[in-house]
């Protein structure tokens, strides 16, 4: 699966949780999901099962502590699907 | 690493105190679920208010009794499996989502039962189905509760 696609989904999944909607619209690699989104760090044990069952994988949970960014997410899916 | 708590070890574990305390008996407790009952006391300072001459009990007191009975002492139970007591006991079930409705009252004197069912548990975070009933089997609330343990 390509990176954009990846990118894509990602969005996608993020966006229920995203605060600052705006920031969808300059959404890339480098935005930042909990200070740029405005996601509520609670949410995020959701966001993760969202992707492993949108993606079919499985996030360890040591994988999510590495996770701030989109691009982020965007390579650790992409190193498991 | 830790251990399984008895009913007794959880409910002694629930921090919430007189007068914010709104869970008396654990009934059931494993893995998956949890179920706990509670008595309204007629004397509750939140009667006087809610309503003057028609005491009702407040919609958000049936949802802090639910993650009372519910939620905390799931996640206290889970948690106590994790890690050594110690460390476990820093820490405490804090709400993040509630997603409830109401389809009953729950009058002073009036005892609810409330069974809660895991959805997930994950990183510390205990999302689950919740149903309180009166004693005669009347549902009066139900949904879905979320809690973040946080050490505080």
């Amino acid at each position: 699966m390509e990176a954009t696609e990846i990118q894509e989904k990602v969005v996608k999944i993020l966006t229920p949780y995203v605060k600052d909607q705006d920031a969808l619209a300059t959404v890339s690699g480098e935005t930042n999901i909990l200070e740029d989104l405005k996601v509520n760090s609670a949410r995020l044990v959701d966001v993760v099962l969202a992707f492993e069952d949108a993606f079919d994988i499985e996030i360890a949970d040591e994988d999510v502590d590495e996770v701030n960014t989109v691009g982020d997410c965007v390579r650790l899916i992409g190193a498991k699907v | 690493m830790g251990r399984i708590l008895t009913r007794d070890e959880v409910l002694q574990r629930i921090p919430q105190q007189e007068p914010f305390r709104f869970v008396d008996e654990i009934l059931e407790i494993d893995d998956e679920h949890v179920v706990a009952s509670y008595r309204f006391r007629p004397d509750a300072e939140f009667y006087r208010g809610h309503f003057p001459g028609n005491p009702v009990t407040p919609g958000v007191i049936l949802i802090e009794s639910m993650a009372q009975c519910g939620m905390v002492p799931l996640a206290i139970y889970l948690t106590a499996q994790e890690m050594e007591l110690d460390e476990a006991e820093k820490f405490q079930t804090l709400f993040t989502e509630a997603n409830v409705e109401f389809t009953g009252m729950a009058q002073p004197g009036d005892r609810i039962i409330n069974t809660t069912r895991r959805v997930y548990w994950r990183r510390m975070k205990l999302k689950a189905e919740v149903e309180m009933s009166l004693e005669d089997g009347t549902v009066i609330c139900a949904g879905h509760l979320a809690g973040l343990g946080v050490p505080i």
